[in-house]
């Protein structure tokens, strides 16, 4: 073997164990913040599976959605109502876990039968290398548009909704309720925290018998 | 700008064609061929070639951060009319080295009520990608560590796993001004990152390529007239506030307020795993104005074409002494642009006030985000109607 295939090989395996560790850790560790981060990890090890497969851009996008955004707020959301509360026992866990665990060793088993029965063309096409950048954005402007168009939509669907249910004070009735709001929300005009001396003192006087 | 511009289109666009820039420098290719002639193969003398750049990278990486960290004692010292570091070296320049030392010998505490494991992986994980962005910076047509088709986009993407770090280190300190101060950097990192992308955006659609080095090709068509910082001037500005965002200098250096939040996400840290903080935010900062000289001011390209002046001169462009002169002045230039910019962020971050946290969001969201769109709009109806200014 020469030294690229090994270290090839070498990368794939650290990859894909930290993939696999990873990922039953997400789903089997007890504490979420954990199960948050090592998530990260599984993301980071897919981009790196991604590089060894020559897709570099696939790879960073990897990073820049799934590592930097969808991480970072579930993070983010974890630690921003992280109450330390114990969960109340839930009548017949036990079944429970055997029902998901099962449902879970079909899934694998089906995408085994898949994997093994498939005839792979092997080796695969030749990486496009750097020039896949141009051939994403190709495809995504040609053959792809409707369905680039319709994520764009639904995306601009969900930003307006977010803005609707976190913008809710500024309307003067309530979009579900139909009653009217707590305008208490709205940027008020500011009191003075130094007060006026001479009113106060006025006033004050004023109380005085 | 443009009439100036217009005498000069022939040789903006001969620049670009390839084949017309001289191939320079190629370090690895002479390196190999030695190394081949000491009878040893090619894959073999590629793999000792591969750690040398990275080495070199390393060092100047840390050796940067050692200049700046005393730049900056020096300059907030003048700003403040004081006198700075001054008994450790000549002016001081030993200051930094032993600040390093310190920190080196500290104990190194972890608290007893904090998450070890988390506590330490915090602040590697922002180091990392940090040094890991250096992989693109070019410092002269071969003289970078790789040209990666995704250039670019490589430090767009490896800049945001940093956010993860922070909240990490907030979380595992176990201590509220911590958590609030690595909330806010994920926040602020995440709000700042969106226009920066756009106006690196508008960059790429001009140079047609997320690569460093042709990114600043097409820039060195006509020396200091044709960098980007002419036909991106908007960009420009929402690029270095952005980047100081990113690197949390002062006016949004939020996460780690001294007045409200004790030192944010630092606070439970000393010794080594503080230093890796703060060599980290170092770091940052050289590579943000490294960067911003790569994007917008040319990059290695001195102001007037060395080509130019070398056929001034009558020598071919190729010849050895050519080449290795170009060399050097590409990265003095680099250097020099880059240092420039951060004297520029240290004189900002001790001459101006703190922003507050809902007018850091109202300005990254409100303000730099719809012009990052604006100037992106511009740039691609620029680029339809004058290809020839504006990369076609």
């Amino acid at each position: 073997m020469s030294i690229a295939s090994t270290a090839q090989f070498i990368c794939f395996a650290a990859l894909s164990i930290t993939l696999v560790v990873g990922a039953l850790g997400v789903v089997l560790l007890p504490n979420i913040v954990y199960s948050a981060f090592l998530l990260g990890g599984v993301f980071l090890s897919v981009a790196g599976l991604y590089l060894l497969l020559n897709a570099s851009f696939v790879a960073a996008a990897q990073v820049l959605v799934y590592v930097g955004a969808v991480n970072v707020l579930i993070l983010f959301a974890i630690m921003l109502v992280n109450k330390k509360e114990n969960l109340a026992a839930i009548p017949g866990l036990a079944l429970r876990r055997v029902l998901s665990g099962a449902v879970c060793a079909g899934l694998f088993a089906l995408l085994l039968r898949v994997d093994l029965t498939t005839s792979w063309a092997l080796p695969g096409p030749e990486p496009l290398g750097d020039e896949a950048t141009l051939r994403i954005g190709e495809h995504l402007f040609s053959d792809y548009l409707l369905p680039f168009e319709l994520a764009s939509v639904l995306l601009l669907m969900s930003m307006i909704g977010a803005i609707v249910l976190a913008r809710r004070d500024v309307l003067v009735s309530d979009v579900i309720t139909g009653e009217p709001v707590d305008q208490g929300l709205i940027e008020k005009e500011r009191i003075p925290l130094l007060l006026d001396r001479s009113a106060l003192e006025s006033s004050l006087l004023e109380k005085t018998p | 700008m443009v009439p100036a511009l217009a005498d000069l289109t022939p040789l903006i666009s001969a620049a670009v064609t390839p084949g017309v820039v001289s191939p320079g420098l190629d370090l690895e290719s002479s390196f190999s061929a030695a190394l081949e002639g000491f009878g040893f193969t090619p894959a073999a003398a590629h793999l000792l070639w591969l750690p040398l750049p990275m080495l070199l990278v390393l060092v100047a990486a840390v050796v940067g951060v050692l200049v700046t960290v005393w730049l900056e004692r020096k300059i907030s010292a003048a700003v403040q009319q004081r006198i700075g570091p001054e008994y450790a070296g000549a002016l001081g320049v030993l200051q930094p080295i032993a600040d390093g030392l310190k920190l080196l010998v500290k104990e190194d505490v972890i608290p007893a009520k904090a998450d070890g494991l988390l506590f330490t992986l915090g602040p590697i994980l922002v180091v990392v990608p940090v040094i890991l962005s250096w992989l693109v910076v070019p410092f002269g047509q071969h003289l970078l560590i790789s040209n990666v088709g995704v250039g670019i986009f490589l430090w767009i993407s490896l800049s945001s796993i940093q956010p993860i770090g922070l909240l990490m280190s907030g979380y595992s300190s176990n201590n509220k001004y911590s958590l609030l101060g690595g909330l806010r950097a994920a926040a602020q990192s995440i709000s700042y990152e969106i226009p920066l992308a756009l106006a690196v955006l508008a960059i790429v659609m001009m140079s047609n390529s997320l690569s460093t080095v042709d990114i600043v090709d097409q820039q060195n068509g006509a020396g200091i007239l044709s960098w980007n910082i002419w036909r991106q001037p908007v960009g420009f500005l929402i690029f270095w506030i952005c980047a100081l965002a990113e690197c949390e200098r002062l006016p949004f250096d939020l996460p780690e307020a001294e007045e409200e939040l004790v030192a944010g996400y630092q606070t439970e840290y000393a010794g080594m795993k503080f230093a890796l903080f703060y060599l980290g935010s170092y770091i940052n900062l050289v590579l943000s104005a490294l960067l911003v000289s790569v994007l917008y001011l040319g990059g290695w390209g001195f102001p007037v074409p060395v080509e130019w002046l070398a056929s001034a001169l009558g020598l071919s462009p190729d010849a050895p002494l050519v080449q290795v002169i170009t060399g050097s002045v590409g990265i003095v230039m680099t250097v020099l642009k880059a240092y420039a910019l951060v004297f520029i962020a240290i004189l900002l971050r001790w001459t101006t006030p703190r922003v507050r946290i809902d007018q850091l969001l109202d300005l990254g969201w409100k303000f730099l985000l719809p012009i990052a769109l604006v100037n992106l709009l511009v740039t691609a109806g620029l680029k339809l109607a004058f290809p020839a200014f504006f990369g076609g």
